[in-house]
């Protein structure tokens, strides 16, 4: 500040006001919804587009709290295992085969001659069109979202793999075939434990397209689940249920995140650093 | 400076004739396309030999070192390991320092010695338990306070300085007992006091494991203080408007101890033309 203020590009905001300009567009953002949202009831009280979030918090409340009439169940928690248990195998069934086929590309030129094109080939094909196929051969059930998830972000995780394998020096390979190591003892223990966190950061860079796929599967096919539910109140115009089920998503996305980049750190403290 | 250069051999070969080389190399030529690296070099070393090998950058004296190492191979002549052809991928017989990326940063320092033990054995993972895993871990531990790292045992090598780092790589190569060993540079990003340190590593683990060392350096003076040989490499021929039209050769063998002042720098002169073209300019400025 003052006279001789600083080019905007050398302007660095200390630690607080980072926060608090960070913090400014979501208070913005939450007071033009409760003013909009004020202004629309005050004239229709049964309006439902913007519901006000007392509106929003008795509707969560009753999805969270209170067994279903119908079925028993808590439908939110019953919803939100469904679905990250969907998502949780099919990103698990990803990483194993996006991790092997992406080392095993990346590490063997005859098996990268041999699969990458199929791989880059695959990798185009759009996912979502494949669902039609999938409910054909492996029916509606859990398996073909499970599936959906797995096909849609396999192909995006092995070729991360690939490319983080190649990646490492080669004067490590070299290095370890002058103290006597075979393939397999590259690949398990020269490779291998510096792709995990890799795998890891594939992982994170890919939950988004998962998320993606199962709610797109869910709206398609299903008795139950986070994005299933926001499909099916959306007949009744349920926004006040619609809007809390997308925040929640969202901070279930950004609680994995931030756990995955956690677990990083502290699995593998030698990779903050580059390479050696 | 374009005087006949001729390839002086002031190595006396009396043991020649008894004793198979460890390394021979008749004829050896190097080229990629159109580019020539490397032609007519024509060497034999006995084991237990240190030779140094200096030049320009880009004359061919790392390809020449990748050749033994088995991951770059001859188009022109033969080069023999004990009278055989040598293996055309590297083996535990040659250990390597290059100058970076020579330990495995996911590993820590007693680990990363270990693992070398452990890739001897012949197993699927080269994973050592219970008593091998104990016997390998005190040679370790053994080779690391050999080379000055005893204090270090649990740093991962980000931890470690750049000699430290350098120290770790030797150990590693060492502890294999590999006949050969190969330098590629491995004190070029050092401080200078520290290579004095390296250096002193060097030759001490040259005396105590018998190793015979082929050490790339773009130091002369590294390679007339270290060492029992150096060797020149330089282009013979010159094509000023198709610089790889020929390729180097090696230009002076000679027995490190006994060099005569004149010589050496008529050596630092050709291994640096273009920094004596360059000094001109710089001057004006």
């Amino acid at each position: 500040m003052g006279l001789n203020m600083k080019k905007m590009i050398n302007l660095k905001p200390s630690r607080t006001s980072a926060i608090i300009i960070g913090l400014l567009p979501f208070v913005l953002l939450l007071v033009i919804y409760m003013v909009s949202s004020d202004a629309r009831l005050a004239i229709n009280p049964s309006d439902k587009m913007l519901p006000a979030f007392s509106q929003m918090g008795d509707a969560i409340y009753r999805m969270a709290f209170e067994p279903s009439r119908r079925t028993g169940d808590y439908v939110f928690w019953q919803d939100t295992l469904s679905s990250l248990g969907r998502l949780g195998a099919g990103v698990l069934i990803a990483a194993l085969l996006g991790l092997v086929i992406g080392l095993l590309t990346g590490a063997l030129p005859v098996v990268n001659a041999s699969f990458s094109p199929l791989l880059t080939v695959i990798s185009l094909v759009p996912p979502l069109a494949l669902l039609p196929i999938l409910f054909i051969v492996v029916g509606l059930g859990e398996a073909s979202k499970i599936t959906l998830i797995a096909i849609g972000i396999t192909p995006f995780i092995a070729r991360d793999i690939q490319r983080r394998t190649q990646e490492i020096p080669s004067e490590q390979l070299v290095k370890a075939q002058t103290l006597g190591a075979s393939t397999s003892q590259i690949l398990i223990r020269v490779l291998l434990p510096q792709i995990m966190p890799k795998l890891i950061d594939a992982i994170r860079l890919s939950l988004g397209s998962g998320w993606l796929f199962l709610i797109a599967a869910e709206a398609i096919s299903s008795t139950d689940g986070l994005g299933y539910r926001i499909f099916l109140v959306r007949r009744y115009l349920a926004m006040d249920i619609i809007l809390p089920y997308v925040a929640w998503i969202t901070l279930l996305a950004f609680l994995i995140d931030f756990l995955l980049a956690r677990l990083n750190r502290r699995l593998f403290p030698w990779s903050l650093e580059g390479g050696a | 400076m374009s005087q006949s250069i001729q390839t002086k051999t002031a190595v006396s070969n009396v043991k020649k004739a008894a004793v198979t080389p460890i390394i021979q190399g008749t004829n050896i030529g190097k080229s990629y396309g159109q580019d020539i690296i490397l032609e007519r070099v024509n060497v034999s070393v006995q084991e237990g030999e240190f030779i140094t090998l200096v030049g320009a950058s880009g004359c061919g004296k790392s390809t020449f070192l990748k050749m033994i190492l088995g991951i770059e191979t001859a188009t022109e002549g033969e080069l023999l390991l004990d009278g055989k052809p040598i293996p055309n991928e590297p083996g535990s017989d040659r250990g390597i320092v290059f100058q970076q990326y020579s330990v495995f940063p996911h590993m820590t320092v007693l680990e990363n010695v270990i693992a070398a033990k452990g890739f001897q054995k012949s197993s699927i993972t080269g994973y050592l338990f219970g008593k091998e895993k104990k016997v390998a871990k005190q040679e370790a531990a053994e080779m690391l306070a050999q080379v000055g790292l005893g204090h270090a045992l649990n740093r991962y090598p980000h931890e470690l300085s750049g000699g430290m780092k350098q120290r770790l790589a030797i150990a590693q190569a060492v502890i294999c007992k590999p006949r050969i060993l190969l330098l590629d540079e491995p004190f070029g990003a050092l401080d200078p006091g520290i290579r004095a340190d390296m250096h002193a590593l060097v030759l001490d683990l040259w005396h105590k494991h018998k190793l015979t060392i082929f050490m790339v350096t773009h130091d002369l003076k590294e390679g007339f203080y270290l060492g029992t040989r150096l060797w020149v490499f330089d282009k013979l021929r010159h094509d000023p408007h198709s610089p790889n039209a020929y390729g180097a050769s090696i230009t002076y063998d000679l027995p490190v101890g006994h060099m005569p002042e004149p010589l050496y720098d008529e050596i630092d002169q050709q291994l640096r033309p273009i920094t004596k073209m360059e000094q001109p300019i710089s001057s004006m400025e």
